[in-house]
């Protein structure tokens, strides 16, 4: 919120914070009809009142234009996939400086994040947000999904995606909130460290399996509590802690004279 | 000092150790023998040593319950086969088989706490030693058995018997040896799959990649094409092992240099192939990271610089990642120039023979 | 249980059972030498005995898993639960290891308490030792029965890494990869040693079906064997005891094994086991199928090995690269991997080997030891232990970075680096704190003897003066505190003998002598019966003191402590009950 509270008094605040009501208001008449998430089907209006949106809240680091700055990266052509993901995640507006822009309760609602897709969309082609159907975990196939995740994805995300170290304070974060939407928008447009996997390399079809075999592992493991599926170091630990905890205090009893 | 010269127990009436002369005083304190015993309730009071016993009973009961109930879970909960039946069936069987074992551990335990007798007893301890009478015997039969054998005067048996022995053992240590490493060709590690013309493919689906389908920031892990028939094999897996490669297109501007010698060139348009074996200890190295190009072992951290060589920024390997050479065929797909220029992998012993 | 030979036939059912396993067996004269034998009695005595009954467990729980478990590598396209390996290649190996986890009853829980009590094993062992070391158990004539628990230690380490490996899913596969690694940086014959492990060339398709063997006998014949010599010297030395009233080198006080220790002893088991056995189906580990099946192209964030080879990947991880280097004639000597996974764990494991043997000759000491030393007592081996151990630990801390990294939101190369340092200063200075700290705990010990414990009871004299009363320890509490023997630096004979002559050997006892002084100088002699005497008569007291009678931390740069306390307080202790002060 810090990004916005210091434009509170910019000349276009009262102008922006007209919009944004009136916004509102039209997101509830909105939000009985599916979102159309989708940059081609945006309209002018959207168009325009993401531009607006820009300029009041990215246009700092991003340039007027979105043409990028020494700061930002240029927007010209990520495409909506890409806003959609930084922004629904809350990653985008950036709060501060660090190894890497972290995830965090998202500014915008479903309804002006659209508007901001729709207008970095309109300058120049790029990845698209994908279709509910695209993301639906039901129609993946999990055993592939798997066999991809291994090559492509456990080496940052761990083999349940838990989440791992990168270098210099960087880290793959924990996938295990991440929504389908945004998982196949990550993969699609790699966002900061991450590589991308475009449409090529692994496939629409593909990126669907992964989607599968990542809601798969919510369920849990088949063999009682996780301990956070980080793998033999908290496996060794809980065998310190519980296991010799409980035997160590069992032979204490044991070693102690009864009253 | 008589305060202190307190009546000894008969248990430390022996004790010598730890006294010591100095100044012609006595310098250490008496042993104050076995501390009083003081008795449990069980032993004073006879309802509570009865509630011992009830609480004993009580928890060997509670292994019986626990017996049943685990026999009970293991026919009406098979696993089948689903993460939350799995996990239904192995929770209550171990709950089960937990009590059934706890009740006797406790209950054996709490009886003789409880209702056992608590007096310490005291055992003489020996010298670990045989006492001197013995030993002088073994000495003896040692001796004469030594005498008897002719050993130390037949210098010839001796070396007889030592050789025989210290032979024998290798009529089993060579062909176990030599069959365990199979043809103990070590060559093999400095060759890979990888030809001339060999196309690069996608790991694991085996679809052979197009340059032009790799976009800037993309990452690729990379397998020489082969038939499925091939990837299905054991001697794959072998050869996998050392083939697998890591594709990565940056933007050309970015690449500072590659390993490529003068007047050649080992990457296509940005795209570059890298070794996906680490040159430390071996483990698949693989974490990229498109802002900084900084690609880094999961494994023990060494950190890589694909756009410089891959040479190591940080961490305990030494070596750059062998660099594939790579360009393109007549219809766009990626190929290797020719097989890795040297052994990749961890270093060994005769890796630059 | 009579050695009957039928003249005075038993009537009792038991005797008659007795009377006929004795006239087959003589039975008799064991039970005789056995049934009464006396144990102490101390919690940390059962640390071993926790080890002891998990490598139970582990046995039985390995006889169930064997039955299903196929030691191969042959592939095969596997059909059945989870969906996440449905339809994939695998090894049987790791077919047969998904089979027993989702299909057979039990199976997944047989595997989970087999590799929980394989990780308490190894930690039970680890704080055995820790007893055993910090308690002086290891002394004469226990030299031996250290060295055996060293190779069970060092077998349970093969056990749990050869069993680790088996089911040969990505995470173990690629622990064998690094194995490898290490294997291959071994000069002149390491490429040979890989081949020798593998069959060929890594991975093959021998390396499952020979750790099998490696897991299911060889090991466990020989862990067994020397678990029978480890006991075997247990019953021979009798078990050491704690210090205290009554009992000394020359007894052992405690309860008869029958029925006593039967009755805690066996409970103890089945404690060990139900406490296994709620582990295992409680918590998972080792999901296999979260890793999948070998394949050497993958790799999983997270990628350790089980904690007691924690130390190993830690060690590899600090080791800075620069340390490679090619001899003349183009030969490879990878130092990066060769110190941190072969120096550095042969140094730590020649040092618990060498321990017992390099105390010894310092403090010259032939006797039997069988009642134990309060770690404070021994300030030097108490602080080398401690040293040990931050080494061990910051090592494994290392080996699990990239985890403290992500849970604390740390630069992995800032903990890197860090961890590079503190390995060789946390060590010192985990050695220097423990032994002020011993040393501190004697001089309080000193303290507590000469002048009693505060009662908190503030008494005026007539002329104004106040102080504390303090009460006198009874002799149970000082027997604790004054029986000890607190060793001196060893006495060397002269370099030159009477007529000058320099003298063979000198060299060697004055190292043995410089040695010996690192372990003795300072030290806090237990109080004597004149000392405490003095100390009663308030106006001797600090004659005492300027006399240097008190001979408190002989030695170099350790002159205080004990002597400021006793002199600078100005509380006198009392001599003739709490109710009366001294003066």
């Amino acid at each position: 919120m810090k990004a916005l509270a210091a434009r509170r008094h910019h000349r276009f605040a009262p102008v922006v914070l007209l919009l944004l009501a009136l916004l509102v208001t039209g997101g509830v008449y909105a939000a009985l009809a599916p979102t159309p998430a989708n940059a081609e089907t945006a309209s002018t209006e959207d168009i325009e009142t993401g531009q607006k949106l820009f300029q009041a809240n990215c246009a700092t680091c991003h340039g007027p234009n979105a043409e990028g700055t020494e700061s930002a990266p240029s927007l010209v052509g990520v495409g909506a996939a890409s806003v959609d993901f930084q922004v629904s995640t809350g990653r985008m507006p950036m709060q501060m400086d660090g190894p890497q822009a972290l995830q965090k309760p998202r500014q915008f609602d479903e309804e002006q994040t659209a508007q901001l897709a729709a207008y970095v969309a309109s300058l120049g082609v790029g990845p698209t947000i994908p279709t509910d159907e695209q993301v639906d975990a039901s129609q993946g196939d999990i055993a592939n999904g798997a066999a991809l995740f291994r090559t492509n994805c456990a080496m940052c995300h761990n083999a349940v995606g838990a989440g791992g170290a990168l270098s210099e304070g960087k880290f793959a974060p924990p996938l295990w909130d991440v929504s389908e939407r945004n998982i196949y928008q990550a993969m699609l447009t790699g966002p900061q460290s991450m590589p991308v996997f475009n449409d090529a390399t692994v496939t629409p079809e593909e990126k669907r399996d992964i989607i599968a075999y990542l809601v798969e592992q919510r369920d849990g493991s088949a063999g009682g509590l996780s301990l956070g599926s980080l793998g033999p170091v908290s496996e060794g630990l809980w065998a310190w802690i519980v296991g010799m905890g409980l035997l160590i205090g069992a032979a204490v009893w044991i070693g102690a004279k009864s009253s | 000092m008589s305060d202190y010269q307190n009546p000894r127990s008969p248990e430390s009436s022996h004790r010598e150790v730890g006294h010591r002369e100095q100044h012609g005083t006595l310098e250490t304190f008496p042993d104050p023998g076995l501390p009083e015993h003081k008795s449990r309730m069980a032993d004073r009071d006879p309802q509570a040593a009865k509630r011992g016993e009830r609480q004993v009973a009580l928890l060997f009961g509670i292994s019986v319950i626990g017996t049943i109930a685990s026999m009970v879970v293991y026919f009406a909960l098979p696993p089948d086969g689903t993460t939350s039946g799995v996990r239904l069936s192995t929770l209550s069987l171990g709950l089960g088989i937990a009590f059934a074992l706890l009740g006797i551990g406790f209950g054996a335990v709490h009886w003789a706490k409880v209702l056992m007798s608590d007096h310490e007893k005291v055992d003489e301890r020996h010298p670990v030693a045989s006492d001197a009478e013995t030993r002088a015997v073994a000495v003896q039969e040692l001796e004469a058995g030594v005498k008897d054998s002719g050993i130390a005067r037949r210098g010839v048996l001796k070396g007889a018997v030592i050789s025989a022995l210290a032979l024998f053992p290798l009529t089993i240590a060579v062909p176990l040896v030599s069959s365990v490493g199979g043809d103990w060709n070590v060559s093999k590690f400095k060759h890979t799959l990888w030809r001339s013309g060999t196309r690069l493919a996608i790991d694991p689906s085996g679809r052979p990649i197009r340059a032009a389908d790799v976009t800037i920031g993309s990452v690729v892990h990379v397998i020489p094409d082969v038939s499925e028939e091939e990837r299905q094999s054991h001697e794959w897996i072998t050869e996998k092992s050392k083939a697998v490669v890591l594709l990565v297109r940056l933007d050309p501007r970015d690449i500072v240099s590659t390993q490529a010698p003068q007047g050649e060139d080992w990457a296509y348009d940005g795209i570059v192939a890298y070794s996906k074996i680490c040159t430390h200890v071996g483990c698949p190295v693989a974490l990229y990271e498109q802002q900084t190009h900084h690609l880094l072992c999961p494994c023990h951290q060494s950190t890589f610089d694909v756009a410089d060589s891959c040479k190591v920024v940080f961490g305990p390997a030494k070596r750059p990642l062998p660099q594939l050479p790579i360009t393109v065929d007549d219809e766009g797909y990626l190929v290797a120039q020719s097989d890795f220029h040297e052994p990749v992998g961890p270093s060994f012993w005769e890796r630059l023979k | 249980m009579t050695t009957s030979t039928g003249n005075t036939a038993p009537t009792t059912r038991t005797g008659k059972a007795a009377d006929y396993l004795d006239q087959r067996t003589s039975v008799g004269s064991a039970v005789k030498e056995f049934a009464r034998k006396v144990f102490p009695d101390h919690w940390s005595f059962l640390l071993g005995e926790i080890a002891l009954y998990s490598f139970v467990v582990l046995i039985l729980t390995g006889i169930f898993l064997t039955m299903f478990f196929v030691p191969s590598m042959s592939l095969v396209t596997y059909h059945g639960p989870p969906a996440s390996m449905d339809g994939q290649l695998m090894s049987d190996a790791f077919a047969s290891t998904l089979t027993m986890s989702f299909e057979v009853r039990g199976g997944l829980l047989m595997r989970q308490i087999h590799h929980w009590a394989a990780l308490i094993f190894l930690a039970a062992i680890v704080t055995h030792m820790m007893r055993v070391f910090f308690t002086g158990a290891f002394r004469k004539p226990r030299e031996l029965n250290w060295l055996v628990g060293m190779l069970l230690m060092i077998l349970g380490l093969a056990a749990g890494f050869s069993g680790y490996s088996l089911p040969d899913d990505v995470l173990s596969g690629n622990g064998l990869r690094i194995t490898d690694g290490v294997v291959k940086s071994i000069p002149l014959i390491g490429s040979y040693l890989s081949y020798f492990l593998f069959g060929g060339e890594f991975p093959g398709e021998h390396i499952i079906p020979r750790l099998f063997t490696v897991h299911i006998l060889l090991v466990p014949g020989l862990i067994l064997a020397l678990i029978a010599l480890h006991l075997f010297f247990v019953v021979l030395h009798k078990h050491t005891q704690y210090p205290g009233g009554g009992r000394t080198d020359k007894n052992v006080v405690g309860f008869p094994l029958f029925p006593v220790y039967v009755a805690k002893a066996g409970g103890f088991f089945f404690v060990v086991f139900g406490i296994l056995a709620l582990m295992g189906g409680t918590m998972a580990i080792n999901n296999v199928w979260n890793y999948g099946p070998y394949d050497p192209s993958p790799v999983s964030a997270g990628a350790q090995p089980d904690w007691y080879m924690l130390f190993l990947e830690g060690s590899l991880r600090l080791m800075p690269g620069g340390a490679e280097f090619v001899t003349w004639g183009d030969f490879t000597v990878p130092l990066n991997v060769l110190i941190p996974a072969v120096v550095v764990p042969g140094l730590l494991f020649t040092f618990l080997f060498a321990y017992p043997f390099v105390e010894a000759a310092v403090t010259k000491d032939k006797r039997e030891h069988h009642v134990l030393d309060r770690p404070r007592n021994v300030p030097v081996r108490t602080g080398l232990g401690v040293a040990f151990l931050t080494a061990f630990i910051i090592l494994a801390l290392a080996g699990s970075n990239d985890l403290i990294a992500t849970h604390f939101h740390m630069s992995i190369n800032a903990i890197t680096w860090a961890f590079r340092v503190l390995f060789f200063v946390g060590p010192w200075f985990a050695f220097w704190v423990t032994k002020r700290i011993c040393l501190g705990l004697q001089r309080k010990d000193r303290e507590l003897v000469l002048h009693g414990h505060e009662t908190g009871r503030i008494v005026r004299f007539a002329h104004g003066e106040y102080i504390e009363v303090h009460r006198p320890l009874d002799e149970q509490e000082r027997w604790l505190r004054v029986n000890y023997p607190a060793h001196a630096p060893l006495e060397i004979e002269p370099a030159t003998d009477a007529r000058g002559v320099r003298r063979k050997g000198y060299k060697k006892d004055k190292q043995l002598q410089r040695l010996s002084r690192f372990f003795y100088e300072d030290r806090v002699e237990p109080v004597t019966p004149t000392e405490l005497a003095a100390a009663h008569s308030h106006g001797e007291h600090d004659a005492l003191e300027g006399a240097g009678h008190a001979r408190i931390e002989a030695g170099a740069g350790a002159g205080v402590g004990g002597r400021a306390s006793s002199s600078s307080r100005r509380t006198g202790p009392t001599s003739a009950g709490p109710e009366v002060p001294a003066q």
